[in-house]
């Protein structure tokens, strides 16, 4: 684990300032969320993403994360991503809940193979519902990321079934957030929708922020996203270091999500999964 | 426009460059998906090849080729090279990054449009040449002005289907300027543009050689990108109170303004005053001495003060007024219209606090330009409204303080409004005079953690007969027998003695609401939960009882239907009533005046006492009253 402490940036990086704007307005949302539901939790992928919203939770909250880090575990990890788990779940003292996923066969057969393998997670995160009865999750996505992703609002309800509605979206404006979810719904709140790829590899770059070693470039490629094992795929890449990566996103014509077969299928595999509850 | 997309030809995003938010908004079909293709072609920022390519392939279809093809192109081909999104397309101009933000032309979307604009540094307000101003150039006009966006430039686009014609420019020009000066809202530039062929966006051509203002792409060039309000004064919002350690915590965000260890700090709307003992953080080696506009922060205090969520931390001299009734300049989006008398709740900045829409004037479309004033605001329209807040509450006018100036209106949990503080007046309180209230030693988290539970006003209302003293009664014995500290004011009792003086004419049930409220918060200050059941049979008497208790008050309504009460006659009121030996009885000759905000409703017709105690229970522990002893 040595290699993850990273040299300090090259130039072209996005500027201390823009940081701090980014960091601050995803801290005011970490405390909204906090003082206005009343059963948040935080939605640990593990990945780059939502590490960095760890570590913003630990400052907006003086050094404390005050709600669960809810781990909706496919068990299709990579081994990684379990040895990090359980080694940052004790150093940054989270209250780490594993909830696992009902098998394949309980999952919507006329999805795609790769979207129905994700669909479980989607399952998988509604049983921790209504076991815990979260009425707010705290999850890491981002505008940039995925087209129906950037309809998304900081607040965003979601119905009884998990479900989003993405033509009947309330207003949303001057950081007023919806956040009184009916009785028996539930709240998503994006803390870093705002941000972008390149913001997330900075920030982890200037806060010394620990990744997973995959997405380091090892014999000519690295993972840009990090999902399930058998559904996805490295990239060709040099970038060894978290400098290197941000030169190769500055070149690069490649989406990020390109190594996640789901993506891939259909054209509206993604939104179909996005209104039954997908992350 | 539905399309956007984010370029990664150029340096990284935000790498030292300004970024410029710019809102694209108008009427359906005057070309905003046009002028978007337009730019990014023009900007170098579209991929190598795509335009001769989907232009060749326009030209073998025998189809005219049109800008928005691109977008569609780029949207269906974004797992290609592209990443793109619907909402924001980043693109370079020569000195600045610019994000475009989509906002939806039609009328059924304002709401996507105003969630759009309100992130915007400025709009760009597309007009189409042959069609002129419309309503919906006009509502989006207006809105921009009440979003606060203040920098605007004016296309009108089209001008290649009026033969670039100045004179029909002119009038365009003229009428629109006229509409945006009127609101305020000075236009940066009016360009004439052909988005579709390139005139006036990037270069000038022969075609408007009249024109002597900027291009499109020069006009991005004069915006103001978004600037932290440091050099006004400070307002520092508190978010909440942090007590995870032995440090006691608040938190907030500054909004305007700059704050240093040492300061010396009021707290509003009480007035407290105290100083910053430090500036607290995470991860950093050492906390920072001084911080500014925008950051998101924690502080201590030197003394132990009651502070909470929604009070504003300002400099003495130059702290928001604690105001009670306001005057608003509103839009609304609501399906239902706001109408007077309308009890709403309302939120500014991060403090919530309930309200009576006192009035509405000067409510009217804002697209139609022969618009008749309304007595009620309806959806998609503006007014200026008198709200009367349930209580003091710190807030400045738009004007001097636009984090702290702006509010938005709640209806049932979503937002359905948005307005800015045109004026505000004080608290109308009467300050007592020579009086120096002595406060009691004790605090209120040292009284918490004796008792479980916070103090509060439980306060049940409903006719007579229909269980209120029952149910005061069985919360009591819960309350005590979980180790709390409960105290009953039941409004009968209470007229034996401190409310011996009154009646049961209207002015007199008011005084008795008005001592019991009195007594009550007392009690709730000093941590206990009063319980009171009393008729209290009007609206404005509650109103107030709610206002003087403040953040401690929590009303349950007892809904039992009035024929049930009647057939129950406990204390063979009705019975009398009926014969006429008791006159102004509410429920058969005097009015009750049900309550449609209590926290509360419960009808004991058709509830166990046991499982209504058990529902208040939980009503207290969730809006924060009782604490959970689980951690």
């Amino acid at each position: 684990m040595e290699s993850l402490v990273l040299d300090r940036p090259a130039a072209t990086v996005p500027t201390m300032r823009h940081l701090d704007e980014l960091e601050a307005q995803s801290i005011y949302i970490l405390r909204e969320a906090f003082a206005r539901l009343k059963k948040l939790a935080l939605l640990w992928s593990l990945g780059k993403d939502s590490n960095v919203m760890i570590w913003l939770a630990q400052k907006a909250f003086f050094g404390h994360v005050p709600f669960p880090a809810l781990h909706v575990d496919t068990g299709k990890k990579f081994a990684e991503m379990y040895a990090f788990r359980d080694r940052y779940a004790k150093e940054w003292n989270l209250d780490l809940r594993i909830e696992p996923c009902p098998p394949i066969d309980a999952v919507d057969p006329t999805l795609p193979p790769a979207a129905r393998s994700a669909a479980r997670k989607t399952e998988g995160l509604k049983l921790a519902l209504a076991k815990y009865g979260f009425d707010g999750l705290i999850a890491g996505i981002r505008r940039d990321e995925e087209a129906t992703r950037a309809k998304e609002r900081v607040f965003s309800p979601r119905g009884v079934e998990g479900g989003w509605n993405v033509r009947d979206q309330p207003p949303e404006f001057w950081d007023q957030f919806n956040a009184s979810p009916p009785p028996g719904a539930h709240l998503r709140i994006h803390p870093i929708l705002h941000w972008t790829e390149a913001d997330i590899w900075a920030y982890t770059q200037r806060e010394n922020i620990p990744i997973i070693p995959l997405y380091l470039a090892r014999d000519g490629k690295r993972y840009r996203s990090l999902g399930d094992a058998d559904i996805t795929h490295p990239v060709a890449s040099n970038a060894s270091n978290i400098a290197e990566i941000l030169i190769e996103l500055n070149d690069s014509k490649v989406p990020e999500r390109a190594g996640r077969a789901l993506d891939h299928e259909t054209e509206d595999a993604f939104e179909r999964l996005r209104a039954a509850g997908y992350l | 426009m539905t399309v956007s997309a984010q370029f990664s030809t150029s340096p990284l995003p935000g790498s030292g460059r300004p970024q410029l938010r710019i809102v694209i908004v108008g009427h359906v079909d005057h070309g905003k998906s046009t002028l978007v293709g337009r730019l990014l072609h023009e900007t170098g920022s579209l991929p190598d090849g795509k335009f001769d390519a989907l232009k060749a392939a326009s030209e073998r279809r025998g189809m005219p080729f049109e800008w928005s093809f691109l977008l569609d192109a780029l949207q269906t081909e974004r797992d290609q090279g592209i990443t793109i999104d619907t909402t924001q397309i980043r693109f370079r101009a020569r000195s600045r990054d610019i994000v475009l933000i989509d906002a939806p032309g039609h009328t059924e979307f304002l709401r996507n449009m105003i969630t759009g604009a309100a992130q915007a540094d400025g709009a760009v307000l597309i007009i189409d040449a042959l069609e002129g101003v419309r309503d919906q150039t006009r509502r989006h006009g207006y809105l921009l002005h009440l979003l606060g966006v203040k920098q605007v430039a004016v296309v009108v686009n089209k001008m290649d289907k009026v033969g670039f014609d100045a004179t029909r420019f002119e009038a365009i020009r003229d009428e629109i300027a006229t509409h945006l000066t009127g609101l305020g809202v000075e236009p940066l530039a009016v360009i004439p543009i052909s988005a579709r062929d390139g005139d006036g966006v990037a270069a000038f051509t022969d075609r408007i050689g009249w024109y002597r203002g900027p291009t499109v792409i020069d006009a991005f060039e004069r915006f103001r990108t978004a600037r932290a309000l440091d050099d006004h004064p400070l307002r520092l919002p508190v978010q909440a109170i942090y007590k995870f350690d032995d440090r006691r915590i608040i938190a907030g965000r500054v909004e305007a303004g700059h704050l240093a260890v040492g300061d010396d700090i009021v707290i509003m709307p009480a007035g407290k005053k105290a100083r910053i003992k430090s500036i607290e953080g995470w991860s950093v080696t050492s906390a920072p001495e001084a911080i500014g506009a925008g950051q998101s922060v924690g502080i201590t205090l030197d003394r132990e003060l009651f502070v909470e969520r929604g009070d504003i931390i300002a400099h003495g001299g130059t702290a928001p007024a604690s105001v009670r009734r306001l005057r608003v300049r509103l839009f609304w989006l609501h399906e239902n219209s706001l109408a007077p008398r309308a009890s709403v709740v309302v939120r500014i900045g991060v403090m919530q606090v309930r309200a009576v829409v006192e009035s509405i004037e000067k409510a009217i479309d804002p697209g139609d330009l022969a618009a008749t004033e309304q007595q009620e605001i309806e959806r998609n329209h503006v007014g200026e409204i008198e709200l009367v807040l349930s209580q003091p509450v710190a807030a400045d006018r738009y004007v001097d303080s636009p984090p702290t100036g702006r509010l938005v209106i709640e209806v049932d949990g979503r937002i359905a409004g948005g307005g800015l503080i045109l004026s505000a007046q004080a608290d109308e309180r009467m300050q007592p005079r020579d009086i120096v209230p002595v406060s009691s030693s004790l605090g209120a988290d040292e009284r918490a953690e004796r008792f479980h539970h916070r103090g509060a006003v439980v306060w049940f209302t409903g006719l007579p007969g229909s269980g209120k003293s029952t149910l005061a009664l069985a919360l009591e014995q819960r309350l005590f027998r979980g180790g709390g500290s409960p105290i009953l004011l039941d409004g009968d009792t209470m007229r034996t003695g401190l409310n011996g003086d009154l009646g049961f004419a209207p002015e007199d049930r008011s005084e008795n609401v008005r001592r019991l409220a009195e007594v009550a918060s007392h009690l709730a200050h000093s941590g206990h939960i009063a319980i009171v059941a009393a008729v209290s049979p009007f609206l404005k008497d509650r109103a107030e009882a709610r206002r003087i208790a403040q953040a401690h008050f929590r009303e349950v309504y007892v809904a039992t239907p009035g024929d049930v009460c009647e057939s129950r006659d406990p204390k063979g009121h009705y019975a009398k009533a009926r014969a006429g030996e008791i006159r102004g009885f509410t429920g058969i000759t005097g009015d009750y005046q049900p309550p449609d905000d209590a926290e509360l409703r419960i009808d004991t017709s058709s509830a166990e006492v046991a499982a209504s105690a058990e529902q208040i229970e939980q009503m207290l522990r969730h809006t924060g009253i009782l604490l959970d002893l689980k951690k």
